[in-house]
């Protein structure tokens, strides 16, 4: 566990600081990183946080699905841009394997959150966090930080940082192992291949 | 344990300065201006956000001295490409006027006050968490 801690936090560090040092004003690609091999992947670390409707809710408890793990807050401009993405991705994605998980570090808590989940129409679980799992994904202190997680439970990229739309199409679709379109074929299935055709398992 | 992070999210992007002195009678009132600086590439709310979730700009105080007027400069409404609306934010260097009063009672002499920002800044990519800068500045009372 501490040899996968260092590594996210190395991970986190270095991506924000290549963010931070970077002058663009479009959203692709500098930002984001391109998947890890599957064998240098890391395990992503286990949590138990508290849904909207107080069940504990673990991170183990996806094993097996494609995971993208996004922290936010209520006052974070560009997370918000980002939500009715993932919102669609989870409508589209989550009967093939894969599942939002939204980390809330909002210190007002579920009445500050709870309303705008509702204004935001979100469709996947939102859970409340704190700074123990914060840390457990190295600090996580500049939002949004997102981590792919693939269905080992490795952490397969981080994204410090807004990033495109498609970055994350292009990074789930390979998790996922499925060559369809996330916004012009809804069903997901136009090549043919279930998600049972995912990435081989490396290391 | 982790700590990279830390480094990133412990970055500096405000800073807050206010005159070292200030004299004033009992009873009596004084201005001070409090100089902020913003990094660039860096915006923050302003004392009055565009949007509810939003983290206004708050100034608070602790000491014998009563603020009784704050007056923050007139923000500036920035797009940015997360937003669908201009934000109401303050960029770069701006002051804050503040009027004091000391107040019948209170006692001679020299008194420190401390001034606590509370504010939220962001990138047009990234925001950080709120923070709370300090600001102190020593009242000579007569």
């Amino acid at each position: 566990m501490r040899q996968s801690q260092w590594w996210i936090g190395a991970v986190v560090l270095g991506v924000g600081a290549a963010f931070l040092g970077c002058g663009r004003s479009d959203y692709r690609t500098a930002e984001a990183t391109s998947l890890k091999p599957a064998h240098e992947r890391n395990m992503a670390p286990d949590f138990a946080l508290k849904d909207a409707d107080g069940r504990t809710v673990r991170l183990s408890d996806y094993r097996g699905k494609v995971v993208l793990l996004n922290f936010w807050a209520t006052w974070c401009g560009p997370c918000k841009l980002e939500i009715p993405w993932f919102v669609e991705f989870e409508k589209q994605l989550k009967d093939k394997g894969f599942a939002v998980l939204g980390v809330s570090l909002d210190e007002g808590g579920w009445d500050v959150v709870k309303p705008y989940l509702e204004r935001a129409r979100v469709n996947y679980r939102v859970l409340m966090g704190n700074d123990d799992v914060a840390n457990l994904y190295g600090g996580v202190e500049s939002l949004p930080t997102t981590f792919l997680i693939d269905r080992q439970g490795r952490i397969a990229s981080v994204h410090v940082g807004l990033v495109s739309k498609a970055d994350y199409e292009n990074d789930i679709k390979t998790l996922l192992g499925q060559d369809f379109s996330l916004l012009g074929d809804p069903a997901g299935d136009s090549a043919g291949r279930g998600a049972g055709a995912a990435e081989s398992p490396v290391g | 344990m982790i700590r990279p992070a830390v480094g990133l999210a412990q970055r500096k992007v405000l800073s807050v300065e206010a005159p070292a002195r200030v004299t004033l009678e009992k009873g009596g009132e004084t201005q001070v201006t409090i100089r902020v600086k913003v990094s660039p590439g860096y915006h923050v709310n302003s004392d009055r956000p565009s949007d509810e979730f939003l983290i206004p700009l708050r100034l608070h105080w602790e000491g014998p001295l009563k603020p009784v007027e704050t007056r923050f400069p007139e923000p500036k409404q920035e797009r940015y490409g997360f937003a669908e609306k201009p934000l109401s934010v303050f960029t770069g260097d701006f002051e804050i006027e503040v009027r004091f009063r000391a107040p019948v009672g209170a006692a001679a002499g020299e008194a420190p006050m401390t001034g606590k920002l509370r504010y939220q800044a962001c990138t047009d990519k990234l925001c950080l968490p709120p923070r709370t800068a300090t600001v102190q500045f020593t009242a000579e009372i007569r």
